[in-house]
């Protein structure tokens, strides 16, 4: 009997709970805000699904329900996408060492 | 137009870019470049699913054409925020996840071909359910993250709003989610569809409004992760290995964050999340009203004390915040240091209205991060410290989470500042703070509380040690 596929991504999605369990709890507390900020960012990679759902109309109509809707979510996946990895990016900037010569 | 095996592949890399991104958060030094493999991530799954459609028509041009509002938009907010209002972005880009899963969902119920699964009324029996789940969680993270928002903006009292038969009433509702997820999915029903989808909607705003201000560290969290599971629920639907990675990482994330937070707080999940705290306790603090003595000072008795210490460890908390004092209070700490006065900062986990705000404020105001500590780090040094400098923050200073049982703050972590020689207090009043309990440290005899505004009196005392 084959196995489904379904157990396959399953079995991704378990073993990636368990990555990010052990590469979060190393995150230091200090970069907590960052954090969020970024995961923000990445689960914003929904906007794949957007995209297909933008184009899944034919060449002579590009908007019907369905694409339109997903045409709203590749606008609003591009604000946080944008949004999250800058707003993180200007964070982490602040982050300094203290100076050794003052 | 690429094969589905060889866009998978890319779709793998793009997943391992976003754990090495979260994984470059380990320390300052690497978070830079950690948050560069995550743009890398983005920008290869994207590409990748232009390549995989293969449509490049006017539909494409549209594609990009939102991108470029979107990502116009976010990139306009990004730059302008302030660092104070953190928390609120954090839960406005929540509620943007949540309705871009909304729609994707609603989108690949009414032409499920396009996402190859299926035709319309008879779309396959897992994707289906998955697709469901994923809108649900979606419509629930996108009201609840709203009404979070709303509440750290200010917009909406930050006081829990409860009502008789609440919890029961919630119950019900999340077990109508169940049972209306397998009628839709027994039926196909598109007006189950969309009932689904109101019906989350519903239960996402009900769920938020019990909580309280100061419980937003958990709530904010707790919708990191809800962000997190309804992208894995659309990437299971999608059969996408990115999505399904990246919603486990997020939805992981977030749930240790609140984890972190709640025993910052020593509270139960559920005890934060049926909410209502602060509420109940306000009656018994006025019971109590007598008259305490207090000794108040001004900027110029902080100053010589301070002046007079070898070492000084400042508390900033959520005051801090509203008060936009941490340049002032960087200044201040600039001229200690010149005194060579030693000087660090004392962070607790659950100070300010999300988890590292306080750190992300003063690495903003050039703070070194070095500088600053977390709780464990630190509490033992207040006993060798002269004076505490406690801004903004009360509860979590309250050594009544020690001694008294009965305290809603019972067990709590708290930091030591009653430990220290002497502890100087800036708040606008004596009124207890979120718990609604007296700070006893507020009576003690080596405490002098500098009634004003966390960044004018920062300024004053500035002034008075020159």
């Amino acid at each position: 009997m084959e196995i489904d596929p379904l157990i396959f991504r399953l079995s991704i999605f378990v073993l990636s709970i368990f990555i990010g369990y052990y590469v979060v709890w190393s995150v230091t507390p200090s970069l907590h805000t960052p954090l969020m900020s970024v995961t923000n960012a990445i689960s914003s990679v929904i906007i794949v699904g957007a995209i297909i759902a933008g184009l899944s109309g034919d060449s002579e109509t590009v908007f019907n329900t369905s694409s339109i809707f997903g045409f709203l979510a590749i606008a609003l996946a591009a604000i946080n996408i944008f949004g999250g990895f800058l707003v993180t990016q200007r964070m982490l900037a602040m982050y300094k060492k203290k100076k050794k010569d003052k | 137009m690429i094969s589905a095996n060889l866009s998978a592949i890319f779709y793998l890399v793009s997943g391992v870019l976003f754990i090495l991104a979260l994984r470059g958060l380990s320390s300052p030094e690497t978070s830079r470049q950690g948050n560069l493999f995550g743009i890398l991530g983005m920008i290869i799954a994207v590409t990748v699913t232009f390549f995989s459609i293969g449509n490049f028509s006017s539909g494409f041009i549209y594609v990009l054409l939102f991108i470029l509002i979107g990502g116009s938009i976010g990139a306009f907010i990004a730059y302008r925020i302030p660092m104070t209002a953190m928390p609120e972005l954090v839960a406005g880009f929540h509620s943007l996840v949540g309705l871009a899963a909304v729609f994707v969902a609603i989108s690949a119920f009414l032409n499920p071909a396009a996402f190859n699964l299926g035709t319309p009324g008879n779309i396959k029996l897992g994707s289906l359910i998955e697709m469901s789940i994923g809108a649900a969680i979606g419509a629930i993270t996108f009201s609840g993250s709203v009404i979070a928002f709303l509440k750290l903006q200010g917009i909406m009292s930050g006081s829990p709003i409860t009502f008789k038969g609440q919890h029961p009433l919630n119950a019900l509702i999340l077990i109508s989610i169940v049972i209306i997820i397998y009628l839709l999915c027994s039926t196909q029903s598109s007006n189950l569809f969309w009932i689904l989808l109101a019906v989350s909607f519903l239960i996402g705003f009900l769920l938020i409004i019990p909580i309280g201000g100061a419980d937003m560290p958990v709530v904010i969290s707790m919708l990191n992760s809800y962000s997190g599971w309804a992208a894995a629920g659309i990437g299971f639907t999608l059969e996408n290995t990115a999505l399904i990675i990246t919603g486990a990482l997020v939805g992981s994330s977030g749930a240790i964050l609140s984890y972190i937070m709640c025993k910052g707080m020593n509270r139960s999940f559920f005890n934060v999340i049926l909410g209502g705290f602060g509420a109940t306790e306000q009656s018994a603090s006025s019971q109590n009203k007598e008259q305490k003595p207090v000794k108040s000072g001004n900027a110029d008795d902080a100053a010589f004390l301070m002046k007079n210490a070898s070492s000084v460890i400042i508390v900033p908390g959520y005051g801090m915040a509203v008060a936009q004092a941490q340049h002032a209070l960087r200044e201040m700490v600039d001229t200690l240091k010149k005194n060579d006065i030693k000087v660090s900062y004392a962070i607790h986990p659950v100070a300010g209205r999300m988890p590292g705000h306080m750190n992300v404020l003063l690495a903003e105001a050039n703070v070194p991060y070095d500088e600053v500590f977390e709780l464990e780090e630190i509490n033992n040094d207040f006993s060798n410290a002269d004076v505490a400098f406690v801004i903004g923050a009360n509860d979590v200073t309250n050594p009544v989470a020690k001694t008294d049982p009965q305290s809603p703050i019972f067990g709590m972590p708290i930091l030591d500042v009653e430990k220290c020689k002497s502890v100087l207090f800036v708040k606008r009043s004596l009124s207890p703070g979120y718990a609604g309990i007296d700070n006893d440290l507020f009576y003690k005899e080596n405490t002098l509380m500098l009634f004003a505004d966390a960044k004018k009196m920062t300024e004053d005392i500035t002034k008075a040690l020159d």
